[in-house]
C-alpha cells in the first residue's frame, strides 16, 4: 500500500449531506477530501442516468449541478470510486478502488471525519423475491437509471415508504406500464403524515406531480405482496399475489419493485465506536458523534430526507472549521420532526412477519432458509449456526429483515466492510493509477434526477 | 442517439448504449449475474452496490458487482456459477 495521503477534513459519502459538508469546511478554509464509491457524486436521490438526458426533471438536476459547482469551486478534492473497508477513531482509514486493471488498497489520515454514508432499502423475504425480476424500488429506479429500459414493461411497484410513489412515477416517464402502486401502510396512518406535508408547500407539491403523472396506476394502501410467481420456465416472474389481510388476489406483471422504506448506513460508525440510539448515530447540535472529532450528517442519523441532509451537511462542515452553526439549526430540528412523522406514517405492519414460509430463503447470499432461523437466540448463534449474514454483503440486506422478523439486531460490525482481494493489500502505488481530482469538465454534465 | 458499444454474455453479443451498468446489460441479455449456492438464478436487486446479488465474472475475474461496473467495448461477461 502506498503512504497514506493526509488532510485535515475527511469525509465519507458524496451524497448531498457529504458534498454539503465538504464545501463548507472547504470555504471556511479546511483541506478537505471526499470519498464515495460511487462512479459520481450525487448519491441516492442526485444519481445520473449514465445513458440518457431527461430534460423533464431538470429543476433538481440544476440543484444538484450547484452543490456540486460549488463543491468544485471551494477547493475540495473528490474522490469518486473509493469504497471505505475500514478506519479508525485515531485518524485513520482505508479505502478500496475496484477498476479493470485489479484492486487496490489506499491509505487516508485525517484530523476530522465527517461520516455522511446514507441509507439503503430495506427488503423483507416473501415467498418467490429471489427470482430474477424482482428489485428494490430505488434499486429499479438505480438499474433503469444505468441503461436497463422498463419500456412497454408490466412493473407493479410495492412495499412502503415515500419512494414508491416517485419510483413509480418516473418509471412511467421512462415509458413503464406500472399497473399498481401497493403500500403496505393504512390511509389513516398516512393522513397524519399528508397533514405535516401542509406545512412542507415544496414536499406536497412534488407528491401531487407524482400522482398526477400515475394517473392510470391503481393506488393501494393496507396492502402488501405476499409471493412473487414464476414463470414456468423458473428464472423469471409471471404475477404477484397481493392481499389486503383479507382478501388475496393475482396481478399478472413483467417485474416487481418491492422496498421497505429505509435503513441507514450506520456500519462505518459502529466500526469506528460511535454511540447508536435506537439505530441511528447519536448526535449532538454540531453533529459531533460520541467518538471526539468524528462527525456524522444526513440519512445515518435518520430517514429525513434531502433538505436535512444538506443542511445537517452544512452544520457539520461549519462545526470541522469552527464556524458558527446556530443559525441553521432550527431548520434542521423542524427537518427533524419531518424525519420522526415519515417513521410514524410508514411503520411496517406485523403482518410481514407472517410472509416467510419455512423454505423462504432469508440470507439471499448463503441461502439460509426461514426455517433454520426458527430456533438459535440471537444473531450470535444464527451466524454460527446457518452462515445467515455471513456472506459479502455482510447482513446489509438479512440483517435488518431478520431484525425485524426474529427481532435480534445484527450485533457485531467487523472490518473490512466490505470484501478485500488479499492482492489488493499487497498492491504496491506503483501500478495504482493516481487518485485524481474531479475536474469541472467531468461533472459538469451530470444529469439531473429525482 | 447514445453511442453504442458490444460486448458478450454468456457467449452472445450484446448491443447497448454506452454508459449502460454491466447489470443492465445483464438484464437486457435476459442473464442471470449469478447462481446462488442451492442453484438458484439471481438478479440484481439494489443497484446500488450493497446486496452483491449482481456478482458475474468480467473479463475472466469472478465476483464483479456488476451494477457498479460500465460496459466496456469487447468486454465479456459471464454468469457466476
Ligand atoms: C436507493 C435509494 C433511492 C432513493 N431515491 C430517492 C428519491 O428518488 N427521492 C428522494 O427524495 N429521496 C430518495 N432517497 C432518499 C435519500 O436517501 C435522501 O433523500 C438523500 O439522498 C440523503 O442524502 P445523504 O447524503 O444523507 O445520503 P446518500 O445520498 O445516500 O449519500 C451517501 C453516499 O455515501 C456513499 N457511501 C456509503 N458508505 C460508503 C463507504 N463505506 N465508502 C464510500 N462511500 C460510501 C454512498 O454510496 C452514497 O453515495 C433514496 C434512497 C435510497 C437508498
Ligand atoms: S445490485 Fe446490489 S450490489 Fe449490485
Amino acid at each position: 500500500m502506498s503512504p497514506p495521503s493526509t488532510t485535515d477534513v475527511l469525509v465519507v459519502g458524496a451524497g448531498p449531506a457529504g458534498i454539503a459538508a465538504a464545501t463548507a469546511a472547504a470555504e471556511h478554509g479546511r483541506k478537505v477530501i471526499v470519498l464515495d464509491d460511487n462512479r459520481k457524486p450525487g448519491g441516492q436521490i442526485w444519481r445520473d442516468s449514465s445513458v440518457i438526458a431527461s430534460p423533464a426533471r431538470s429543476a433538481s438536476g440544476s440543484r444538484k449541478q450547484r452543490a456540486i459547482d460549488r463543491l468544485q469551486r471551494s477547493g475540495a478534492t473528490l474522490l469518486s470510486g473509493h469504497t471505505v473497508f475500514s478506519a479508525s477513531a485515531s485518524g485513520q482509514l482505508e479505502t478500496l478502488r475496484e477498476l479493470a486493471t485489479g484492486s487496490f488498497a489506499e491509505r487516508f489520515r485525517f484530523e476530522q471525519l465527517i461520516l455522511a454514508t446514507g441509507a439503503r432499502e430495506r427488503f423483507l423475504p416473501f415467498p418467490g423475491w429471489t427470482l430474477p425480476g424482482v428489485f428494490g424500488v430505488g434499486g429499479l429506479q438505480a438499474l433503469v437509471r444505468a441503461g436497463y429500459s422498463v419500456a412497454g414493461k408490466r412493473i407493479i411497484v410495492a412495499g412502503t415508504g415515500p419512494l414508491l410513489l416517485a419510483v413509480a412515477a418516473h418509471l412511467s416517464h421512462d415509458g413503464a406500464n406500472v399497473v399498481a402502486v401497493i403500500e403496505q401502510a393504512a390511509l389513516s396512518s398516512l393522513i397524519p403524515f399528508a397533514a405535516s406535508l401542509w406545512r412542507q408547500p415544496s414536499k406536497l407539491l412534488q407528491g401531487a406531480q407524482y400522482r398526477a403523472s400515475l394517473s392510470s396506476a391503481s393506488y393501494r394502501t393496507a396492502a402488501w405482496v405476499a409471493e412473487a410467481i414464476p414463470a414456468t420456465d423458473g428464472r423469471s416472474l409471471s404475477a404477484v399475489r397481493i392481499t389486503d389481510g383479507k382478501r388475496t388476489w393475482t396481478e399478472p406483471c413483467d417485474l416487481l419493485a418491492c422496498g421497505y422504506h429505509l435503513v441507514p448506513n450506520t456500519e462505518l460508525a459502529e466500526l469506528i465506536g460511535c454511540t447508536l440510539q435506537r439505530g441511528f448515530v447519536q448526535v449532538d447540535e454540531q453533529q459531533r458523534t460520541s467518538v471526539p472529532n468524528v462527525f456524522c450528517a444526513g440519512e445515518p442519523t435518520g430517514i429525513a430526507g434531502l433538505e436535512a441532509a444538506l443542511l445537517q451537511g452544512e452544520i457539520a462542515g461549519r462545526a470541522c472549521a469552527g464556524v458558527a452553526t446556530a443559525s441553521l439549526r432550527s431548520r434542521a430540528n423542524k427537518e427533524q420532526a419531518f424525519a420522526r412523522g415519515l417513521a410514524r406514517a410508514f411503520a411496517l405492519r406485523p403482518e410481514l412477519r407472517q410472509l416467510p414460509q419455512p423454505g423462504t430463503i432469508v440470507c439471499r447470499c448463503e441461502d439460509v432458509a426461514f426455517a433454520n432461523l426458527q430456533h438459535p437466540s440471537g444473531w450470535a448463534d444464527i451466524k454460527l449456526q446457518t452462515r445467515c449474514g455471513m456472506g459479502p454483503c455482510q447482513a446489509r440486506v438479512c440483517g435488518p429483515a431478520v431484525e425485524f422478523l426474529l427481532g435480534s439486531k445484527p450485533s457485531s460490525v467487523r472490518q473490512p466492510l466490505y470484501p478485500v482481494p488479499l492482492h489488493a493489500l499487497t498492491a504496491t502505488t506503483e501500478h495504482a493509477p493516481e487518485p485524481f481530482k474531479v475536474e469541472p469538465e467531468s461533472i459538469h454534465k451530470v444529469e439531473e434526477t429525482a | 442517439m447514445p453511442e453504442m458499444l458490444s460486448l458478450r454474455i454468456n457467449g452472445a453479443t450484446v448491443r447497448v448504449a454506452n454508459g449502460t451498468s454491466v447489470s443492465a446489460a445483464m438484464l437486457i441479455a435476459g442473464q442471470p449475474t449469478r447462481i446462488s449456492v442451492t442453484g438458484e438464478p439471481r438478479g440484481p436487486v439494489c443497484g446500488m452496490g450493497i446486496c452483491f446479488e449482481c456478482r458475474a465474472i468480467v473479463n475472466g475475474m469472478p465476483h464483479q458487482r456488476t451494477c457498479q461496473l460500465l460496459c466496456e467495448e469487447g468486454m465479456t461477461v459471464e454468469t457466476n456459477r
